[in-house]
């Protein structure tokens, strides 16, 4: 059989998720310009405030350009941001793009600690509550699951300062980082906004995967491997899990853009220098450069988690691996 | 017809704490001890047999404040979702019977409004808009209306292609008839369970906004706000910004438990009798 | 390895299987009742003797399939098996724990499913599930079992036998992936193969394929077999025993010419004589009532099409069948005469009036006159509606009947279905299969049509309920003079109630008139095929059919 034929629909498939993702891309971008451009409120004078002049009002909107149409505007916006220009903060006057870079990889070394953590944990759990269906493991993981969706995330965050930290006083209640923080002390400070996260997350992701093995195990094919005498943990291993595999995958990427997102309110929560709380500060003060920029960013991460996603599900598809 | 006892006790705990906590909203001039606004002691002071709850960050009665929070929270929520369920769900059922171009248009908008995460377009939307309660329904409830609408065309799309319908076609029914009397009767307990869960994403998600500054604006205070008005107390060790939060917490759960509960009901009542 | 050897010393004996008043119960988990327990299966006792094959055959809940798994330890869903004893190979399995079964499962007893698309794993190339038993019970290494996987390949006359176990399951047909699975139960050389409705969900032309290939390759390797099913025309030609199931409970059991020949129990006498419908041929009439004319109709905007150029007929008062495979377009036909697919050529004539072909623009008499039964009753039926408003709905849009009126019709009705006045207020779910039927078919005369059209409305019912819904519409087409356009793949059901055939083939009618020169030779090949390949209930017909085949069949 010729390989390169065998993979050629398969590359095909994951091209037109890629590049759809990409039209996506661009079609957020809009909207997020749009939104900021075209609703009734006034840049200018939001900036300035009621009480200013017509004509300060006037010459600030001609010195960020605001006369222009919309759409030159977007292009404008558009060719700054893909040559890695994200533009001026109205507020402070400062380069966009200096002020986030470090703040993005907070958020990144943030997120990445929380998944580290969740994802195994939750597949376990999953596995757990699919291994002891309902009974008493299962109804206590999936009541825990019910619970845990319903609790806003400041409850949660509360909850660990309150105890770990002012109670027990194990770890700061405000998490601060800094260039050149070693390693592990920067551990211990994201300890807090890491497990509150870790709990965002956790019941989402547990109850997914437990959906998603559920549906693997009741297959035709796993009895079939039950009554050729093989035992469960073989059947787990040979049959279930490389059918599991995709759809856990597809879980885990799902919930990663999830937590992407949950970061915001667990930032302003923990005071954590990242970009949650760069975006909510700036919304505050109706800094929309800032606010365009990074909406961009968060909706980027978010697309892309579910481009991996969808691209997993088609690769581990035997039948899109070996078409007919 | 509804059986009483058999409804599951996790069901009947929902609906309790979920009527406790509506009667609070609705009467809550009657019910609260002290007025919204009204400064009644110390900052912060502990719970008290005057001050069931203690005293906030100004010294106003907490209970009092969780009261009329209360009325502000499930109010703005209730609107919100009531926006996101007539918008969704109307456009849901028209794009699942009208199909072709109507049906794609409205279904890639929808596609596109979810590829951005809500909090973030809601956040960078409101950079924009007015600081108002009128502008968060709106927000919120054209938010939420995009799952909503997703579900229904999923519902209407799948009756509509029953054999059932078919038949009322061949027997010439009008459209009317097709819809009220073929599709919406078996449409409507996957709606209602759905209701409950985008009640409970309103209340959260009202709640992250008003928390993050961006929702309520004082003096006017939601539990969300409640818990930013209270929250430099933690480091004191003082849990005043925790009962709001929980506050929160038991009514999402509570809501959870009937639509869950709801939500079985449909998943084994293959039709007929209630 | 022991077991094996065990088992091969007790050879001497005879007796493979030995099932000892088996109970079989499961618990029932209802959302608006508390569980309860219900026995599946009631002291039910069977031998087998090596090499012997064993037809279990009963109606749906009959629990036949509960006590073919038996041999195995297995219950599915929450089924355990309550009493009994289950000796296989002289000692009963069910003593012997988890352990001891697994050692069974796949070395001695092998078990071959219903559905093989759904029953092979996806994620692996067939070879390797081909030879996953026999390598785990240590039947000789990967080589001697990959080589023995093929010989069976070619035994049960798979195409390209050397290959095919390269393939992943979803490359090959439904019928081949049968045969591999038959060969998957072979390859660890077992005592005894469980067959679950093996060809039940082929069409009838692959059916014969794959039954003559499953009985060449029992009796070539010597094992002994259970075969499930609920047709007593297949069971009969591939077992020496038959025993009939019941509500869980045994019916009777002997020989299998005994039992096809000479039933003592009703019931397998009702089993046996299915089908069995006299009904006497109508000559065509000079006018028909509705005339297809070369009607071509397509999918897609005229992509695929999947009718080409179809003419029928039918008379008043007169049954035709439209008869044909999966994919031979005969619910196409039904789709364009309803005015759900308009066609892209020809037209069609109902009642002297030319039909038009979009459903909008037809009259309400055309649409009254013209009424539908579907397959599947259940999902016919708005299952929020009482059996009052599903059958009373017609009689109020085409009648304008109301309250009182309506009812005393509806009534009516329901006796002429022969359901009594009970079941007015009942919900479709409230109803057994065979009710469900009815009261479409109630439905369907309310509005005092002239053609129904019946899209294979017993195919998804036991055969008994079947027999009993065609006799009911042919007692109805007589009281009312209503024509029949009955569609099937079932040609035991055309001879029994058409007076016109229509055979059709890849969206073509291959063969058209009336039914005695449709069935009367020189028949055109595929007619031939599909003739030859409907099981008959006697012993011996399906060497005679294979024997006489001029055409490979389609699909395989």
């Amino acid at each position: 059989m010729n390989r390169v034929l065998v993979n050629s629909p398969l590359l095909k498939l994951i091209a037109e998720r890629v590049a759809l993702g990409i039209v996506l891309l661009f079609a957020v971008s809009v909207l997020i310009f749009a939104g900021t451009q075209i609703l009734p409120g006034d840049v200018a004078q939001s900036i300035l405030g009621q009480t200013a002049t017509p004509e300060a009002v006037a010459n600030l909107r001609r010195d960020l350009g605001l006369n222009d149409p919309a759409f030159v505007r977007y292009f404008h916006w558009l060719g700054g941001v893909l040559t890695g220009d994200l533009g001026t903060a109205l507020t402070s006057r400062q380069e966009i793009t200096t002020t986030l870079m470090p703040r993005l990889w907070n958020t990144l070394f943030l997120a990445f600690w929380a998944a580290v953590v969740s994802v195994p944990l939750a597949i376990i759990l999953g596995l757990l509550a699919v291994r002891y269906r309902n009974g008493p493991v299962d109804k206590a993981i999936s009541g825990f699951a019910l619970a845990s969706t319903s609790l806003p995330e400041f409850f949660i965050g509360y909850l660990l300062v309150l105890f770990l930290a002012v109670r027990l006083q194990w770890f700061p209640s405000i998490s601060t980082v800094y260039d050149g923080m070693p390693f592990l002390e920067k551990l211990k400070a994201i300890v807090l906004p890491g497990t509150a996260l870790v709990f965002v997350v956790l019941a989402h992701m547990m109850r997914m995967t437990r959906a998603a093995i559920l549906n693997v195990m009741q297959s035709a094919y796993i009895e079939t491997a039950e009554l050729k005498g093989l035992s469960a943990f073989d059947i787990i291993r040979k049959h279930a899990l490389p059918n599991a595999v995709a759809p856990i995958i597809n879980v885990v990427m799902l919930n990663l853009a999830y937590l992407v997102v949950g970061v915001v309110v667990v930032e302003v929560i923990f005071v954590y220098p990242g970009m949650g709380q760069y975006l909510v500060d700036h919304v505050v003060k109706r800094d929309v450069p800032v606010v365009q920029a990074v909406g961009l960013i968060f909706a980027a991460v978010y697309i892309g988690l579910n481009i991996v996603a969808d691209v997993a599900a088609i690769v581990a598809n035997p039948r899109l691996r070996h078409p007919k | 017809m509804l059986d009483i006892k058999r409804i599951p006790y996790g069901a009947w705990l929902g609906l309790i704490l979920t009527g406790l906590l509506v009667i609070c909203a609705l009467f809550a001039p009657w019910i609260a001890p002290a007025g919204n606004g009204e400064i009644v002691g110390d900052v912060w002071e502990p719970m008290s047999s005057a001050h069931w709850l203690g005293t906030d960050n100004l010294g106003r009665d907490l209970l009092s404040r969780m009261i009329y929070g209360a009325r502000t929270t499930i109010f703005i929520a209730s609107l919100a979702t009531a926006l996101s369920f007539s918008l969704g769900a109307i456009l849901g059922f028209l794009a699942a019977v009208a199909g072709g171009l109507v049906d794609t248009l409205m279904s890639r908008m929808a596609d596109l409004l979810m590829a951005i995460p809500t909090l973030i377009f809601g956040l960078v939307v409101l950079s924009v808009l007015p600081s108002n309660n009128m502008t968060l329904i709106l927000v919120m409830g054209v938010l939420s209306s995009t799952r909503v609408y997703r579900l229904s065309r999923a519902v209407a799309v799948d009756i509509n292609a029953m054999d059932f319908v078919e038949a009322a076609k061949l027997r010439g029914e009008s459209l009317r008839w097709i819809i009220f009397c073929e599709i919406l009767p078996n449409a409507l307990s996957p709606l209602v369970a759905e209701l409950g869960l985008r009640f409970i994403f309103s209340v959260l998600f009202l709640s992250a906004l008003s928390f993050l500054g961006l929702g309520v604006q004082p003096p006017e205070a939601d539990w969300g706000g409640m818990v930013k008005e209270n929250k430099d107390g933690i480091v004191f060790g003082i849990p005043a910004a925790l009962i709001p939060a929980a506050a929160i917490a038991i009514l999402s759960i509570s809501v959870n438990l009937v639509a869950d509960w709801v939500l079985t009901r449909t998943a084994s009542l293959k039709g007929g009798r209630e | 390895m022991t077991v094996k050897a065990t088992s091969k010393l007790r050879r001497d004996n005879g007796l493979l299987l030995d099932i000892r008043n088996l109970k079989v119960q499961a618990v029932v988990y209802s959302p608006s009742e508390k569980p309860r327990e219900v026995t599946i299966v009631d002291g039910v006792s069977l031998q087998l003797k090596r090499g012997k094959v064993l037809g279990l055959i009963g109606e749906s809940g009959a629990g036949k399939s509960t006590v073919g798994l038996s041999p195995m330890g297995y219950g599915r869903g929450g089924v355990r098996i309550t009493g009994g004893e289950v000796f296989l190979n002289g000692r009963d399995i069910l003593k012997g724990g988890v352990r001891e079964l697994r050692r069974v499962r796949g070395s001695e007893v092998c078990y071959v499913a219903q559905s093989a698309a759904a029953a092979f794993n996806p994620a692996h190339r067939l070879m390797e599930q081909v030879v996953e038993a026999a390598l785990l019970h240590g039947v000789g290494t990967r080589a001697e079992a990959e080589k023995r996987a093929q010989a069976l390949f070619t035994k049960l006359r798979l195409p390209d036998p050397k290959s095919i176990g390269c393939r992943y399951p979803h490359q090959v047909s439904g019928g081949q992936l049968q045969r591999v699975m038959t060969a998957m139960a072979l390859c660890s050389e077992p005592d005894l193969i469980v067959f679950d409705e093996p060809t039940t969900a082929l069409d009838v032309t692959t059916q014969i394929d794959v039954l003559a290939a499953i009985k060449d390759a029992i009796r070539d390797t010597g094992v002994a077999a259970l075969y499930i099913t609920h047709d007593l025309a297949v069971v009969a030609q591939v077992s020496d025993e038959i025993m009939v199931l019941r509500d869980g409970k045994m019916v009777e059991h002997g020989e299998t010419r005994q039992i096809i020949e000479a039933p003592r129990m009703d019931y397998t006498k009702a089993l046996v004589s299915v089908r069995s419908i006299e009904h006497e041929e109508k000559e065509p009439t000079p006018k028909p009532l509705l005339s297809v004319r070369n009607v071509t109709a397509a999918y897609g905007g005229g992509a695929v099409k999947v009718l080409q150029d179809v003419s029928v007929e039918v008379h008043p008062g007169q049954t035709l069948a439209v008869v044909g495979e999966s994919g031979s377009g005969k619910s196409t036909l039904a789709r364009v005469i309803t005015g759900l697919l308009p066609p892209i050529a020809g037209n069609i004539t109902f009642a002297g009036r030319p039909l038009a072909p979009k459903l909008p623009h037809r009259s309400k008499d055309d649409l009254r006159e013209l009424q539908m039964i579907y397959q599947m009753a259940d999902v016919a039926m708005n299952p929020r509606q009482t059996v009052r408003t599903i059958v009373g709905r017609p009689l109020e849009f085409y009648f304008g009947m109301r309250g009182r009126e309506r009812d005393a019709r509806v009534a009516e009705l329901l006796d002429e279905i022969e359901m009594g006045k009970g079941f007015i207020d009942r919900y479709p779910a409230e109803l057994s299969g065979g009710q469900k039927q009815r009261v479409c078919i109630a439905r369907a005369l309310a509005a005092r049509p002239k053609l129904i059209i019946c899209d294979e409305v017993t195919s998804a019912l036991d055969p008994l309920v079947a027999d009993g819904i065609l006799k009911l519409l042919l007692r109805l087409q007589k009281i009312e003079d209503v024509a029949l356009l009955f569609i099937t793949h079932d040609l035991a059901t055309v001879k029994a109630i058409a007076d016109s055939i229509a055979v059709m083939y890849r969206g073509e009618v291959v063969r058209y008139g009336s039914k005695t020169q449709v069935l009367t030779p020189p028949f055109d090949a595929y007619t031939d095929l599909l003739l030859s390949s409907a099981p008959e209930m006697e012993v011996g017909w399906l060497e005679h059919a294979i024997h006489g085949r001029r055409m490979e069949s389609a699909g395989n």
